[in-house]
């Protein structure tokens, strides 16, 4: 399968003297956590299939910084987002896309001050566009009628306003779209955001991903879908902690349109 | 001696608004104790979020019952206060219900008044029920006791003494139960009075007025020292709040300028500092005056409502993080500092104590995890995680204070480009995998 994949780097557009569509951010998480990389693939596949003129850095991308600034290191943040803003304005990115919302947000809202100014999409409004623009179709195939929750990104909804793109590519999955109690404007954070993802729990009763997941079985949902790495793992670790691998799957919105089509 | 009334009017209203007006400078002083942040941008889209989160309490209701119940108590504060109007005007003048002359618009007025005075009653007996048979989790946390419980109280029996005072002052005015207009209430209550004297009757409704003007006089002095400071500060509070994005955490300029000049080749990094040159800037917060003034003025317009401290994900797991408390805390504490300058003829002298530590805890700050819940969650714009930013970069930047494994996800970052240890030439093997 993975001859499949046709991942050109920025390098090698350079070297023919053209420029891709948009960037493909990959991100810390897409780049190297085992259960990240699949979405990454994932992602890769449906820009394959839709012929989107894309590429990513490689071995030139670097973290955007965004754990060591919400842990307080402003420092290594912004030698971070210079580094990186220096390597992007060179290859004169104007488009990125990003299938981490905490990337996402840090190139959208944090760059543009320190010189880095870019279109910044979260992967699911990207295939949204996609969609809409028939580049992309999807065939409801093996998700008809599955009941589906979406639990939000803290960095994609509340951080960002976005809310309807991840839920219009469900719905366009001909899929049951059940909201949690805590959706949306109030959806609950999974624990991992605000460099958490890194140290343990300060003391307390529960863990947070415990409790979030304990809001999307609630809703009794077949699968519960992600657009974030991070609460990707937190959120399968909650199903794990209470012991639903078996009928409750957590997937990333691209990996549910990568499947629908058979990718 | 018939003047005796007027000037004792004309005495309390100058101490009452007096001695406010010396608290109000006292707060501006205060709030000026934080650093400099220019908020003049987008002044249409400021007024217009004033309007809709302050004046229009689009916030307030998204919690249907309390929202509802808030908002009878805030029109009828507002719309009765017309009414006390009325009462100082009569009161330097020694007139009488000077504003009855303009004829049945007064009944109408006055009525309104009174059908508000027994919906703010009924409102806030359901507040103290909540608060105090109900016990709604979120009212009692653990920085709800002593004096955030008892203040919280005190302005629910304030509110019921005054409603009630008006209504008594109406039901005992023979001279307005007569004009059988506006009384739509009050004319309920006068019967009971009835086996009074004329005389008593008189007595009864002179002492209503003047208990009503001095407990108002009283409560709005009593905001200061109270929670409820937020009936005047929600407005230049919703006024001034960010406008950006949730997700956007500002850049530290201070920073910026010390990583342009490490990215710069052409800057000696021998160079003895110019001999102006400013002292550096702390990075972050340790105690209220590295805040910027927006932040301590969010403190002073906290009404500890909670619900901010009811949506944190760390605190309803059971971690010591209480968003309420970040902003408690930064208040009390202003307040030390403040009266500590009070006492040191307007300096402030090291007291051995700061905002870290001896108010906020390093585990409270540690166990947030920046959703923003607590901001979205706020009916006034307060921002809370911005507090604890800043106090993380002062324990990260200025004390290398990090927790062991974010200091190991760190170190990660500056050697390789990513939070684990893995190596930045392979960020593309997924690819053949």
């Amino acid at each position: 399968m993975s001859e499949l994949l046709n991942v050109p780097t920025m390098a090698d557009f350079m070297a023919q003297g053209k420029q891709p569509e948009v960037l493909f951010w990959v991100g810390c998480a897409g780049s190297f956590d085992d259960r990240a990389k699949k979405i990454t693939k994932a992602f890769v596949k449906l820009l394959n299939k839709a012929k989107v003129d894309f590429a990513v850095l490689g071995t030139e991308e670097s973290c955007t910084g965004d754990p060591a600034k919400r842990a307080g290191n402003e420092f290594l943040f912004q030698m971070q987002a210079v580094t990186n803003i220096e390597v992007m304005n060179a290859y004169e990115v104007k488009k990125i896309v990003t299938a981490c919302p905490h990337c996402f947000n840090t190139i959208k809202n944090e760059y543009p001050e320190l010189g880095g100014n870019y279109e910044v999409m979260h992967h699911t409004q990207f295939l949204k566009d996609l969609l809409d623009e028939g580049r992309l179709s999807i065939e409801g195939g093996q998700f008809k009628g599955k009941r589906i929750t979406f639990h939000d990104p803290c960095y994609l909804g509340r951080a960002n306003n976005v809310y309807e793109a991840p839920r219009d590519l469900i719905q366009k999955l001909e899929a049951e779209l059940i909201e949690m109690k805590n959706c949306k404007k109030n959806g609950l954070c999974c624990g991992a955001g605000g460099a958490q993802m890194f140290k343990d729990a300060e003391k307390g009763d529960k863990e947070v991903n415990v409790e979030r997941t304990e809001q999307a079985l609630d809703m009794k949902p077949e699968i519960i879908a992600a657009g974030c790495p991070f609460c990707n793992t937190m959120m399968t670790d909650g199903v794990k902690a209470k012991e639903r691998e078996d009928d409750v799957k957590v997937m990333d919105i691209a990996e549910l349109i990568a499947n629908a089509q058979d990718l | 001696m018939d003047y005796l009334p007027n000037i004792l009017f004309a005495l309390a209203l100058f101490i009452g608004i007096g001695y406010f007006a010396k608290n109000v400078k006292k707060l501006r002083r205060n709030i000026g104790l934080g650093q400099d942040l220019d908020i003049s941008d987008n002044k249409p889209e400021r007024w217009k979020n004033m309007a809709r989160i302050a004046l229009g309490q689009s916030k307030m209701v998204r919690r249907p019952v309390a929202g509802l119940l808030h908002v009878i108590v805030y029109v009828g504060f507002i719309v009765i206060n017309i009414e006390v109007l009325e009462i100082i005007i009569d009161g330097l003048l020694g007139t009488h219900r000077i504003f009855s002359s303009i004829g049945s618009l007064y009944g109408v007025l006055i009525g309104t008044f009174e059908i508000l005075a027994v919906l703010v009653f009924v409102a806030v007996i359901v507040f103290w029920i909540r608060r105090n048979i109900i016990k709604l989790k979120r009212f009692w946390n653990s920085e709800m006791t002593s004096w955030p419980k008892n203040d919280a109280n005190y302005i629910l029996y304030f509110e019921m003494v005054l409603m009630t005072l008006f209504l008594v002052m109406n039901a005992t005015d023979i001279h307005f139960q007569e004009m059988h207009s506006g009384n739509v209430i009050s004319q309920f209550i006068a019967p009971w009075f009835s086996h009074f004297s004329e005389g008593t009757v008189h007595l009864i409704e002179r002492s209503a007025w003047w208990l009503h003007i001095l407990g108002i006089l009283i409560f709005l002095n009593y905001l200061y020292f109270s929670k409820h400071l937020h009936i005047l500060l929600a407005f230049p509070n919703t006024f001034y709040a960010s406008l950006k994005p949730k997700g956007e955490f500002n850049n530290l300029e201070a920073v910026t300028k010390e990583v342009k000049m490490m990215m710069d080749p052409n800057v000696d990094p021998f160079a003895a500092p110019a001999e102006n040159a400013e002292v550096p800037a702390k990075f972050g917060a340790s105690d209220v005056q590295d805040l910027n003034w927006l932040q301590l003025l969010n403190a002073y317009t906290c009404t500890e409502c909670g619900r901010c401290t009811s949506e944190c994900p760390a605190n309803q797991t059971g971690k010591k993080l209480s968003p309420r408390k970040i902003m408690m805390d930064t208040r009390d504490r202003l307040e030390e500092v403040g009266k500590n300058i009070d006492a040191n003829k307007g300096t402030f002298v090291d007291d051995g104590k700061q905002l870290l530590d001896d108010y906020i805890t390093r585990e409270e700050l540690w166990a947030c995890t920046s959703c923003n819940a607590c901001v979205e969650a706020c009916p006034v714009s307060i921002n809370p995680l911005s507090i604890i930013l800043d106090m993380r970069r002062y324990l990260v930047m200025e004390q290398s204070a990090a927790p062991t494994e974010l200091n190991n996800m760190m170190t990660n970052i500056e050697n390789n480009g990513a939070p684990w240890p893995y190596n930045q030439m392979d960020r593309l093997n997924w690819k053949n995998e």
